[in-house]
């Protein structure tokens, strides 16, 4: 059973649509005792970062979260649910966030006018290492993103795929341990984002 | 490198998907469903989906057509018609929907742009524009009035300061669709694409004239868009979404090319 946290950040529904197409069951859930009690977790989002950690405490979602990676299950973020694992996030005036990933999540600024904000759309993935969420994926496979912040994390051996736009190189995809996130939204990049969400609904991280 | 998206169009009418020209004579083409399942798997970028009578009945969008559209297929897609007030919002993200456009009521009514903005995010916010030629250039600088309810209403905006103004309310998008060029197949209006998205940071999305490959590699190069909207080339038949990709891929234009 997938858990995918609500913490009033978006596009829930795409997400269990997208677990429902693969046969794998999953539930809905802002309760922190039901997070608890999770055998995998889902944490998706859409949105602004300030607002996104706002909710996040006043749900009393921070500690069964960090509870829950700290124990082992395995656990995916996507696109906000990846930004929000970070120190902090420039967008809002610099947003303290979860501090799971040494690192800072940026604002796109490119050089060129023309170069739209939000990224908004499908690009490209370049893989940089193995993982078992990404078997049978291939690298500069096309996922799909919406997003004006990016993920910049100080690490360079959390990242598993990188995206270029403006100006930036960024992680498109970083794990360590049992955790694993995408800045691109999986439920919503046709049959290889729904690859991704079957690899991660059988993955079992040793650590 | 981000590619641009071929998003087919689909307006529905009555739970059946339809296609006029100039927003008159509509034609039925068949069933929503079956439809988007098709183009999804057929190598489409996006789908969006017009309840065209809903604002004219001023009725709130068919939300069991949104639902079953969302379970059907895994890529991103809007919806639009009839969408007047933040509950329509959730009800429409709630259903699976990535994107919202608002037309007209946004026309009515600018706080609703910044209201679903700041509740849903500028990403969840698409506005549709229908603007019209004059040849007015006191009172429309760009030469674009912008229209509302299918062409049915002129309402005194210039095209380009009211997509400037929707961008400061907080939409993530633009959908420019030329009411001159709507259903004729004659090619987009590559002028107003172009001026619209390069006096803009958001995404453009062109609408109205697509007939043939050439047209979308043309709005993609002279047209500036980022994205662009078919209806008619692929509703007839006449292309597949696989056959206009290989030639753009052909003319230089990043494209997705597996899915």
């Amino acid at each position: 059973m997938i858990t995918i946290i609500d913490y009033k950040a978006g596009n829930l529904t795409s997400v269990k649509l997208a677990f429902k197409a693969l046969g794998v069951a999953a539930t809905i859930t802002d309760r922190p005792e039901e997070v608890l009690a999770a055998e995998r977790i889902v944490f998706p989002g859409v949105g602004a970062a300030r607002a996104s950690m706002d909710n996040l405490h006043r749900l009393q979602l921070m500690e069964p979260i960090r509870a829950k990676i700290a124990e082992g299950v395995p656990f995916l973020g996507i696109c906000v649910g990846m930004q929000v694992l970070f120190d902090y996030s420039e967008e809002n005036d610099n947003t303290p966030c979860i501090g799971l990933v040494p690192g800072a999540v940026k604002r796109f600024r490119p050089t060129d006018r023309s170069c739209k904000i939000p990224h908004m759309g499908w690009n490209r993935v370049n893989l940089r290492a193995e993982h078992p969420v990404l078997a049978g994926i291939e690298t500069a496979s096309e996922f799909y993103f919406v997003h004006s912040y990016y993920p910049a994390p100080a690490d360079e051996s959390y990242i598993y795929g990188q995206t270029g736009y403006a100006d930036a190189n960024f992680a498109a995809m970083i794990g360590r341990d049992n955790f694993f996130a995408t800045q691109f939204h999986p439920e919503k990049s046709g049959r290889i984002g729904l690859k991704l969400l079957e690899n991660f609904s059988q993955w079992e991280p040793r650590c | 490198m981000l590619t641009k998206r071929i998003i087919p169009c689909l307006d529905v009418r009555n739970k059946v998907v339809t296609k006029g020209v100039k927003f008159q004579n509509n034609v039925d083409l068949g069933d929503p469903v079956e439809m988007a399942v098709a183009y999804s798997d057929g190598g489409c970028d996006e789908l969006v989906f017009y309840d065209i009578t809903a604002s004219a009945e001023g009725r709130p969008i068919d939300i069991q057509m949104v639902g079953e559209v969302a379970q059907a297929i895994r890529i991103p897609f809007a919806v639009g018609g009839g969408i007047a007030s933040l509950e329509d919002m959730q009800r429409v993200l709630l259903a699976g929907a990535e994107k919202v456009s608002v037309n007209s009521l946004a026309v009515k009514k600018p706080a609703l742009i910044a209201e679903g903005s700041r509740a849903f995010g500028s990403q969840f916010m698409v506005l549709g524009m229908d603007p019209v030629k004059t040849d007015d250039p006191a009172c429309f600088p760009s030469g674009y009035e912008i229209t509302v309810r299918g062409f049915r209403e002129r309402t005194g905006l210039d095209a380009l300061e009211w997509a400037k103004r929707a961008e400061d309310l907080g939409v993530g998008e633009i959908v420019v669709n030329s009411v001159d060029a709507d259903g004729t197949r004659n090619g987009f209006e590559l002028e107003l694409t172009a001026l619209i998205s390069g006096n803009v940071s958001i995404p453009v999305v062109a609408s109205g004239g697509a007939g043939t490959p050439q047209h979308l590699v043309e709005v993609f190069t002279t047209g500036r868009a980022d994205a662009a909207i078919i209806a008619s080339m692929v509703h007839t038949g006449e292309y597949t979404i696989g056959a206009i990709k290989a030639d753009l891929v052909e003319a230089g234009i990043p494209t997705r090319e597996k899915w």
